[in-house]
């Protein structure tokens, strides 16, 4: 195999020296596995070659195939980045979006000084919370579920349906939610079948959270299952038949091979549903909230919605959503280096 | 399924998607607590499913039932007073053949761009010794774990001029950063000879890219469409942010703004009031056009997402 003299990724034709300083290694690195090149030993010998001005030489074409994507991420993701300026600054709508003069910490005190950005506050950490503790483990139980089926046609056809509907879009979602909860909906029928009374779910602001979490495990568990279904994949199944001779029943094969084995994909999970924990379901509640149900219902990211597009307040909901960004930023730094410590996995 | 364990370490030749473990050899008889436990298992799974697919049902059968039934409270899952009335009159609003028609516009123009950007910044991120990789794909990642925001968003693309154009719509998420990672790792684990063969026979980058690459990547290539094109077709938000005219609506709007319309609060621009009372089996027969072409492709294309998003975890 003469191709395991090429370092990964070169390409041969322009880096000729690489071949040259592989060609060293002699005989015996055919049992070894190849060894890492460093950039420094590729270029031995040659004159100042690891310099920006080589490599947009030689990769060029590479980097022409950057330059519109990077645009885009500097137009539509950097620039409304930068736009977060406008919380200390004075923004008039039709001038410049970096707003018009400096103001200081003046929004930022506004919303602190305002109990109802406290309430959407409590009311985003409650909601996201929930959703976190029902919606993250209900995936792992439900793929140990599907992994105890033995009829394989069975579970594909399960899973199938388990996944349908993660591809619905939030405006049909929040459609079957409506229809389901309202007055003549299913659950008012089966209620009343018991001989209650009808209840409009989506008007009573304690009802908002049920209904929230549960629409979102009908449209989450399943998909939530593909990662872990994926993972099981890879337990060895040596370590079943090492752990059935040792006398472990199924239960304890479950505890001491299959979650083990899990447990790298949880913690990765659990980092990103943590750092995405603030940003809850903006799109959903919109659909679903309504004025009688603010008092549950309403987050930051609604409340930012209304004050800043519908109110015009522009440069204060941006305040207010650069506090939520800030907490979602730190949230998954701190959950990525508490994994880290704890399990040894981690997302970076 | 029996599956005869045979030495260890040979796999079973059968390319299954999701087979994780030879199942028990028959020598050892499960216990009765298992077996209990299997037959509980497998009645939770018919349950969920039952629960999972309720919803999709409820709607079909109000969609074919007369409305006297729907507001008694009386249809569940069989039809009642059946009719196709309901499809007709929702069929014959030209405002909402023209959003549809929207819908598949904004979609194919959004997923086309889409699929250009990611395809080429993830076939240059893929190579290893492209100089300042690290810091590119950091550029990319970081916008996952913190973004601008909706204010700032807002502004710049009123700023842009893009309100009321497609362009507000197809432009501002046109690159997802999971799909570019997704693609970077199958990139990477591209044979490097068959490039290397092909720059030896005088192909740039460019040519390597279209002629090599792409033909040979179809799998991910259709993964990554399919991803894009249910995102796109899905999209609410930024049509309801950007769009004023309602005949550029998409139909996920037009139906955003008939439940509006039904719960009679929380309206946009003065339209859709109150006294417009939208019968739900037209709420019904909306929803299940709106997301009919998604239910009946799915039995085909869902082992192609399965495998986007098998492919995305590898990495991991």
């Amino acid at each position: 195999m003469t191709s395991t003299q090429l370092s990964p990724g070169q390409q041969p034709s322009r880096g000729a020296p690489a071949a040259a300083v592989l060609a060293g290694s002699g005989p015996e690195s055919k049992r070894q596995r190849p060894r890492k090149v460093r950039k420094k030993d590729l270029y031995q010998g040659t004159n100042r070659t690891d310099t920006w001005k080589h490599h947009l030489k030689r990769d060029w074409r590479l980097y022409s195939l950057l330059v519109a994507p990077l645009i885009f991420l500097l137009i539509f993701r950097y620039l409304p980045m930068a736009g977060n300026v406008i919380a200390f600054r004075r923004f008039r709508p039709g001038s410049n979006i970096f707003g018009d003069e400096w103001v200081g910490f003046h929004y930022i005190e506004m919303f602190i000084y305002d109990p109802k950005f406290w309430d959407v506050f409590w009311n985003t950490v409650i909601l996201g919370g929930l959703t976190l503790a029902v919606c993250f483990p209900l995936p792992i139980v439900l793929a140990l579920m599907f992994n105890e089926l033995r009829s394989n046609t069975f579970k594909r056809i399960a899973q199938s349906i388990s996944y349908l509907p993660h591809f619905m879009s939030i405006v049909i979602v929040a459609g079957m939610v409506l229809q389901i909860t309202s007055l003549n909906g299913t659950v008012n029928q089966v209620i009343g079948f018991f001989g209650g009374d009808a209840v409009p779910f989506m008007q009573l602001p304690e009802w908002f959270r049920t209904v929230y979490v549960t629409s979102e495990v009908w449209q989450t568990v399943g998909w939530g299952t593909i990662l872990y279904l994926a993972a099981l994949t890879t337990i060895d199944p040596q370590l079943y038949e090492a752990a059935r001779i040792d006398g472990a029943n199924r239960w304890q094969q479950m505890w001491h091979v299959t979650i083990p084995g899990l447990l790298p994909t949880m913690v990765v999970l659990l980092v990103l549903n943590v750092g995405t924990f603030m940003a809850v379901g903006f799109e959903k509640v919109l659909l679903l909230y309504d004025p009688l149900t603010y008092a549950t219902a309403d987050i930051i990211a609604t409340y930012v919605y209304r004050v800043g597009i519908t109110s015009a307040n522009f440069s204060y909901a941006t305040a207010i959503g650069l506090f939520e960004a800030i907490i979602g930023l730190i949230l998954i730094l701190s959950a990525n280096y508490a994994a880290r410590r704890m399990t040894g996995t981690s997302l970076w | 399924m029996v599956t005869i364990a045979a030495e260890p370490g040979t796999k079973p030749a059968k390319k299954t998607t999701f087979q994780p473990r030879p199942t028990q050899t028959t020598a050892i008889k499960d216990s009765r607590s298992y077996t209990a436990f299997r037959v509980f298992n497998g009645i939770a799974i018919v349950l969920i499913c039952a629960v999972t697919l309720y919803p999709f049902l409820n709607i079909i059968a109000q969609s074919f039932s007369s409305e006297g039934y729907i507001n008694a409270g009386q249809v569940n899952i069989v039809p009642r007073g059946f009719n196709i009335t309901t499809f007709e009159v929702v069929m014959s609003d030209p405002m909402f053949w023209r959003n549809y028609a929207n819908t598949v516009i904004y979609t194919v123009v959004a997923t086309v761009i889409a699929m250009i950007l990611t395809t080429t910044m993830a076939y240059a991120l893929s190579k290893k010794y492209l100089k300042g990789r690290t810091f590119f794909i950091g550029v990319a990642v970081f916008t996952m774990f913190f973004n601008g925001g909706l204010i700032p968003n807002y502004v710049l693309i009123n700023s842009l001029g893009m309100t009321n154009t497609i362009w507000a719509i197809v432009l501002p998420n046109a690159i997802s950063i999971f799909n570019l990672l997704v693609m970077k790792a199958f990139f990477e684990n591209f044979s490097t000879e068959l490039e290397e063969a092909a720059s030896i026979d005088g192909l740039t980058t460019y040519g390597i890219l279209w002629r090599v690459v792409i033909p040979l990547s179809k799998a991910v290539i259709a993964t990554m469409v399919l991803f894009y094109a249910v995102q796109f077709w899905n999209a609410w938000f930024q049509a309801f942010l950007y769009l004023d005219r309602r005949e550029l609506y998409p139909v996920t709007v037009y139906l955003r703004n008939l439940l509006a319309g039904a719960t009679g609060t929380e309206q946009i621009g003065g339209e859709a009031g109150e006294s417009t009372q939208i019968a739900s089996n037209v709420r019904a027969v909306t929803m299940l056009l709106t997301t009919l072409p998604i239910i009946c492709l799915y039995p085909f294309l869902q082992k192609y997402f399965v495998r986007g998003i098998m492919l995305g975890s590898v990495k991991q």
